[in-house]
């Protein structure tokens, strides 16, 4: 009997101490704050100053990325996932708002590794209309202009960064422009390519901790200048427009190494 | 006194339970209207079209009606849909080899029928738009078609007073609000109910067996015989993508290929549906023949061959389909028993007459 007293004394510690970890029912935001770079500056829109690899200069006039299927890792392994519906952003570098994706309703916790997908999977590329919402709907005039969806060839656009570079040969209209939309979700009744890519970011060695009062910001840093510096190197004069074609992968493969985490604050 | 404490409670009762049952605010997508039952043939296959998430209604039938023939969908009010998709000629652009959009401008391709959609797989000579609700965007925005912008048409919408689009939405919708869905959904009611499937051949089909003339019948034999591997089943396609060897060393367009990438698929298109092929001159994907009997004399005599050629147009190291003159003019004759003048003819289907579609 005595035994039975103090073995209910132990489990009743040892509920309590577990009291002492930040308790997952508590729910707090969470917020990643995308700092758009060429290099180690931040990017200044229509500043053709920027160098290339293989020696071009550029400057870059839209710079737009979708964001989806947003996870977060603790330490122990566990995996906190953003509910589907509530995964799809759309970063531009002309819109400051749009750089702040808060995540509302995270389970309080130390994170220690951000993973993303660049653009909008398959699935939700082939979901009914009433499906596409907020930065998904091609109708609405919050984000009108990106044209970050085709009409003609069904799919959503996943990075779009346009530019200028006096190496690249003048267009119709004698604008030296560079043009690079990159979609293509692997197709829906026929197979083509597939540019979705999926980063995965560990912290380092500071969490990001979510609790009753705390709400941390990730600050995660796009390097534009990896689109062209990557595994391959791209020349803008050779390949001034880069959309629905095969090069398009190539330009994914180096975007897919672009992110990074500048850092963690609470 | 316990009498009316009794009625006051149970009167408090009463109207307690009266507003936990008075009605939910209208559901938004919960058509209020009457609903419509859209024609499926026994004898056409199973409809492709998701129905259920877009019940037709006469209300939303009638909105959509009233955009499709709307120039405000174009960025100058010139164009509607209708303009390059007339009734009269199945929904075709009649004497337009490339249809001719804004200010002018000569599309790509020569505009398709627009008939049977809900069985319809995929949309576009190449397939690149694989869900009727998508399909609007791509003509709205093309800038050689009506060069507009989606988010601008719905705002037009939302000002619009004569029609009166808020109120047609209400009717439609239940609330006021246009949004993209709504809109496309519209579109879709008044696409997905045009179906044709009053020509003689189907009186025929549901037995009438005099509805065709003893040549005809001729006509029909040769054509399963000689055309039905590709204009399969009573939808006349089998909704693949082909190289049918027309010349394409004038043309730059690559067809299926701009949609997948696929080498395999450079210069194929959809076999296209050859109900009501009478009123739909001219025809392939560039309109490059006025008349049916140039489209078989293509066939029995001009086929090139390239490397994606289809293998049906190539057998026993034969190019093309053989064909006497005889035989293609009773494969003609068939044909133009396809055409449904009741469809092309329907009131229901007309510009209601507020629109600006020329």
């Amino acid at each position: 009997m005595k035994k039975l007293f103090f073995g209910l004394l132990f489990i009743a510690a040892a509920l309590q101490s577990c009291k002492t970890d930040p308790d997952p029912n508590e729910k707090n935001t969470l917020t990643l704050s995308f700092l758009n770079k060429v290099g180690t500056q931040d990017v200044v829109l229509g500043q053709e100053s920027y160098q290339n690899a293989v020696g071009e200069t550029y400057g870059v006039t839209t710079y737009n990325y979708y964001i989806s299927n947003i996870s977060l890792k603790k330490s122990d392994g566990t995996t906190y996932t953003v509910p589907q519906d509530s995964s799809y952003f759309l970063v531009k570098e002309s819109n400051p708002a749009s750089k702040k994706v808060t995540l509302r309703g995270v389970p309080a916790g130390s994170y220690t590794e951000l993973s993303f997908m660049i653009g909008v999977d398959s699935l939700r590329n082939t979901m009914n209309i009433s499906r596409r919402t907020g930065v998904l709907d091609p109708g609405d005039a919050t984000h009108d202009g990106d044209g970050m969806y085709w009409s003609w060839n069904s799919g959503y656009i996943f990075l779009k960064v346009e530019g200028t570079s006096p190496q690249v040969a003048a267009d119709a209209a004698g604008n030296r422009k560079f043009r690079y939309h990159i979609g293509g979700f692997g197709g829906y009744n026929a197979k083509t390519f597939n540019n979705l890519r999926t980063v995965k970011l560990p912290l380092g060695s500071i969490a990001a901790t979510v609790g009753p009062e705390q709400q941390p910001v990730i600050e995660v840093v796009s390097d534009i200048s990896k689109i062209f510096n990557g595994t391959q190197k791209v020349s803008l004069a050779q390949y001034p427009t880069v959309m629905f074609a095969d090069y398009s992968s190539t330009i994914a493969n180096n975007y897919a190494a672009m992110f990074s985490i500048g850092g963690v604050k609470d | 006194m316990n009498r009316s404490f009794l009625v006051i409670g149970s009167m408090a009762l009463f109207g307690w339970a009266a507003c936990s049952k008075s009605t939910p605010p209208p559901d938004p997508t919960t058509p209020t209207a009457e609903t419509l039952e859209m024609p499926q043939p026994s004898y056409f296959p199973s409809v492709v079209y998701d129905l259920k998430s877009n019940p037709l209604t006469y209300d939303g039938f009638q909105l959509g009606r009233s955009l499709f023939y709307d120039g405000l969908l174009s960025r100058n009010g010139t164009i509607a849909c209708g303009t390059c998709h007339q009734q009269a000629v199945a929904f075709t652009h009649h004497g337009h080899d490339l249809s001719h959009g804004i200010d002018d401008k000569i599309g790509m391709r020569n505009a398709p029928p627009i008939q049977n959609m809900a069985w319809s797989k995929e949309f576009f000579w190449d397939g690149g738009v694989h869900q009727l609700d998508l399909f609007p965007i791509a003509p709205i925005e093309n800038p050689v078609e009506m060069d507009e912008k989606l988010p601008n048409v719905l705002q037009k919408l939302r000002d619009s007073k004569n029609p009166n689009y808020p109120e047609l939405f209400k009717k439609a919708f239940g609330t006021t609000d246009i949004t993209t869905e709504r809109f496309t959904k519209a579109l879709s009611q008044f696409m997905v109910f045009l179906v044709s499937n009053n020509s003689r051949y189907d009186l025929y089909l549901r037995g009438t067996t005099n509805a065709l003339t003893a040549t005809e019948k001729e006509g029909l034999a040769l054509f399963k015989q000689k055309c039905a591997t590709c204009h399969a089943g009573e939808l006349f396609t089998d909704q693949s993508f082909r190289n049918n060897g027309l010349d394409n060393s004038r043309s730059s367009d690559q067809g299926r290929f701009l949609i997948t990438q696929n080498t395999d698929d450079l210069f194929k298109f959809k076999v296209p549906s050859l109900r009501n092929v009478g009123y739909t001159s001219p025809y392939m994907h560039d309109g490059r023949f006025s008349t049916l009997e140039q489209v078989l004399n293509h066939y029995s005599t001009n086929v090139q061959k390239t490397a994606t050629l289809d293998p049906a147009l190539q057998t026993n190291g034969q190019l093309g389909i053989a064909m006497t003159d005889d035989e293609k003019a009773k494969i003609i004759a068939f044909l133009k028993t396809l055409s449904d003048e009741q469809f092309v003819k329907d009131y229901r289907f007309a510009d209601p007459g507020f629109g600006k579609a020329f």
